[in-house]
């Protein structure tokens, strides 16, 4: 009898997603327990059924059709069989890993005067214990059960009224639920927070942008702090070694306007290295001081250690939205070596501290100001990948310009606060490629040329492939260490989404949500 | 298509706009502050003074996509989709300014275009020749654009500068490719799509061709124009007369 309830108790037990699993998550590289596959910010999957001998044989296994027709950002997480999907704006839904079916959905009700800049989107959810984490374009987090999509907590994180929102994937880190926030077009006061996983309440805030009084007030000119906006919008990274939580900010508001807030405007554009358990910041790094071209630091920090200068370090790699891409020493945040990645034309440079050298004139004008990179940057939320076994930082690198308008700026709750604009540069021939970067150095070992700039992020497998796409509809896959196509698949639609992959009975599977849908593929 | 890299900041409009149904920013400092921003955002496609180019004439007294303040609110701030027309990241009341500036480009030009419109149809239809490319209604060629409806998107002075000289600026869907396969193979025509790894285009004879670029020894693409330059084709009367009769050209209403 006792043994029996063991049993019984046990295995409920036993399907947990622990802190323990997602920690060691590549201990069981057949599920994709966090947004980027690891805490490290690798995407990258250690399976390797798929590989550079067969890719070319990979067909679809079945694809999923969301009825949503905003952009389709999310990353699947995938545990023990069940693959946990957000859809736009704020749905949930649990599908066999296998055949793509339903197990259950989530579908919140959603008022009509959500306030966004860029799409009702959702970048992903995240799991712990045995719920299901999903931030909200209304500015909820809500907890669901993973067994039947039930609610069971749901908590106001903000007022979506004053241009508020969440899109990012929520991280889970010990009991804690870290989300960011988004609204850097609305002058909002942008924050980082963490949620007790179980009952929802509010475990601590970091606020990107001062309050009067604080010291980072200082690099605010008057009062211009009120709407510094430096918005949280990208899942970062977690070291349990330095027990730091590694998170972009995004850009200053109001965007091109920076007559309104002279001085460096901390924290925006900032890599912030937090204590995940009181939310106390131990460095900072700011990217872009006083950023006028609207290149929030929003992308997904790199964890790896590899030897720089001659010495074994604790490194984090940030391919940034300002054509930098930069080394820093995680411990302690210093700069150890940042370079172009991309055209870019707004800096002769970065300093010995890392502070770029700006060129003058770039800034915005009322007759328009041409720089590179253009306003979506030479990179932006979508992810990069790490792969251990090329030593490769890979990389969808956008070639483009944009003319850049400074207007006026007057801040009221939930309107735009953008202070200017942007256009395509007339006549330029944009385009894109991804690019395998060395990490230490930033030497390009190799590039694959694309048509236009890509806006989806990129997967690297111990199969020696990378998997990305392109604006044009194509999934695709590379020879990781050569950079020749080896794949592609045509699948009619807009490509805004990162690619994962995962285990279902024992095969491999690659997902990527394409269109308005999400497509797995295989080799038969 | 190619601009959709550009429409990334915008995407769709929300479901319900808060839109008052007039232009609340009219004022004489509106217009002013809507002409600068209209030059600085807007001329380089519509001209400076709202008589067409790359983008629409907005010198009409109706604009037949945004017949109402709302509609026309909504194309600045959203683009028009499968054009060129990109949105804008305008706060309300700059939208709101350029709308009236728009707006009031109709009310300055509205002159009718000098000429006879009578002969400029028998110029069209006889010594230009500009059916054999060209579209009007259901008469006429594919090679160019459909001159049905140009008078209502493109200004006379606009349509003037074109016809005399059409290499001047070369619309990018009429990019002229011309391709070299790797076996031995050549291909002429329009430009229809292209990615990364194939192009697709359309040749003289209307026949279409797909390529994949591994198959493709080389490939010059270049925005050009098949059309002649008909600055000595034509004297300057039939000039003028053909521009009148395309500015009456309204399409079916």
């Amino acid at each position: 009898m006792k043994l029996v309830i063991a049993f019984f108790v046990g295995l409920p037990l036993l399907a947990q997603v622990t802190h323990e699993r997602l920690l060691n998550a590549e201990k069981e590289p057949g599920n994709w327990l966090t947004y980027s596959g690891n805490f490290a910010g690798h995407r990258f999957s250690p399976l390797q059924q798929i590989n550079d001998t067969n890719a070319s044989q990979l067909q679809p296994a079945w694809v999923y059709q969301s009825n949503s027709l905003q952009k389709f950002e999310t990353t699947p997480i995938v545990v023990d069989g069940v693959m946990y999907i957000s859809e736009a704006p704020s749905h949930v839904t649990a599908l066999d890993t296998k055949t793509g079916r339903p197990l259950w959905k989530y579908r919140r009700p959603m008022a009509d005067d959500i306030r966004v800049c860029c799409g009702q989107v959702n970048r992903g959810v995240a799991v712990l214990g045995d719920l299901v984490y999903v931030g909200t374009i209304d500015a909820h987090l809500v907890a669901l059960d993973a067994k039947t999509g039930a609610v069971r907590w749901d908590t106001t994180v903000a007022d979506y009224r004053a241009g508020l929102s969440i899109t990012v994937a929520p991280l889970a880190v010990k009991d804690k639920i870290v989300v960011g926030i988004a609204g850097g077009e609305y002058g909002i006061r942008g924050f980082l927070d963490a949620y007790d996983a179980k009952t929802g309440k509010l475990a601590w805030r970091f606020w990107t942008v001062p309050a009067a009084g604080d010291p980072e007030a200082k690099t605010w000119a008057g009062e211009s702090y009120k709407n510094g906006s430096a918005a949280t919008w990208v899942t970062g990274a977690y070291d349990p070694e330095t027990n730091l939580l590694y998170w972009g900010t995004g850009n200053p508001g109001p965007d091109w306007n920076g007559e309104v807030r002279a001085g460096d405007n901390l924290y925006s554009d900032c890599l912030l290295a937090l204590d995940v358990d009181t939310g106390k910041l131990k460095w900072y790094f700011q990217f872009t001081p006083h950023d006028v071209h609207d290149w929030d630091a929003t992308e997904v920090p790199v964890l790896i250690d590899a030897e720089i200068r001659g010495q074994k370090r604790k490194l984090v790699l940030f391919p940034n939205r300002n054509a930098f891409s930069y080394v820093l020493d995680r411990t302690t945040g210093q700069f150890l070596m940042g370079r172009p990645y991309a055209k870019q034309t707004w800096a002769t440079g970065l300093d010995d501290s890392g502070r770029p050298i700006r060129v003058a004139g770039t800034s915005p004008t009322v007759a328009g100001t041409r720089v590179w990179p253009s306003v979506a940057g030479a990179n932006n939320w979508y992810s990069p990948s790490f792969s251990p076994k090329t030593g490769l930082l890979y990389v969808a690198a956008r070639e483009a310009g944009s003319v850049y308008f400074f207007g006026k700026a007057d801040f009221k709750a939930g309107e735009q606060y953008n202070g200017g604009g942007f256009r395509s540069i007339p006549g330029e021939e944009e385009w894109g490629a991804i690019r395998a970067l060395k990490p230490t150095t930033g030497e390009v070992a190799w590039e694959h040329r694309l048509f236009t700039p890509p806006y989806a992020g990129v997967l690297s497998t111990a199969g020696n492939l990378v998997f990305g796409a392109t604006n044009e509809g194509q999934i695709f896959a590379l020879n990781a260490a050569t950079g020749k196509l080896l794949w592609r698949f045509q699948g009619g639609g807009l490509v805004r989404s990162n690619p994962m992959s995962y285990l279902s009975e024992g095969k491999q599977y690659v997902a990527m949500a394409l269109g308005n849908s999400l497509y797995v593929f295989h080799v038969r | 298509m190619f601009w959709l890299a550009t429409l990334l900041l915008f995407q769709t409009p929300p479901p319900v706009l808060d839109l008052p149904a007039r232009n609340p920013h009219t004022t004489s400092a509106d217009l002013a502050d809507g002409k600068q921003l209209y030059q600085g955002r807007c001329a380089g496609c519509h001209g400076p003074e709202g008589s067409g180019g790359k983008g629409a004439n907005l010198a009409v007294p109706v604009l037949p996509r945004a017949a109402d303040d709302r509609s026309l609110y909504r194309i600045i701030r959203y683009g028009l989709p499968d054009t060129e027309m990109p949105g804008s990241l305008m706060d309300a009341r700059e939208i709101w300014q350029t709308a009236a500036f728009v707006r009031s480009l109709g009310s300055v030009s509205a002159a009718p275009v000098a000429g006879d419109t009578r002969n400029g149809e028998r110029v069209l239809r006889g010594k230009a020749g500009c059916l054999q490319c060209h579209a009007l209604g259901n008469e006429g060629g594919r090679a160019g654009p459909s001159l049905t409806g140009i008078g209502a998107r493109r200004g006379a002075a606009h349509l003037r500068a074109k016809i005399a000289d059409p290499a001047s600026e070369v619309h990018e869907s009429f990019r002229m490719v011309q391709v070299t396969t790797r076996d031995g193979r050549t291909v002429r025509g329009t430009r229809l799509n292209e990615d990364s790894w194939s192009i697709q285009l359309r040749d003289a004879a209307g026949a279409f061709h797909s390529l994949w670029k591994e198959e493709i020894a080389k490939l010059v693409s270049e925005r050009r124009t098949t059309m002649p330059p008909y600055r000595d084709r034509l004297n300057e009367q039939e000039l003028t007369d053909l521009v009148a009769y395309l500015s009456a050209e309204r399409g079916a209403q």
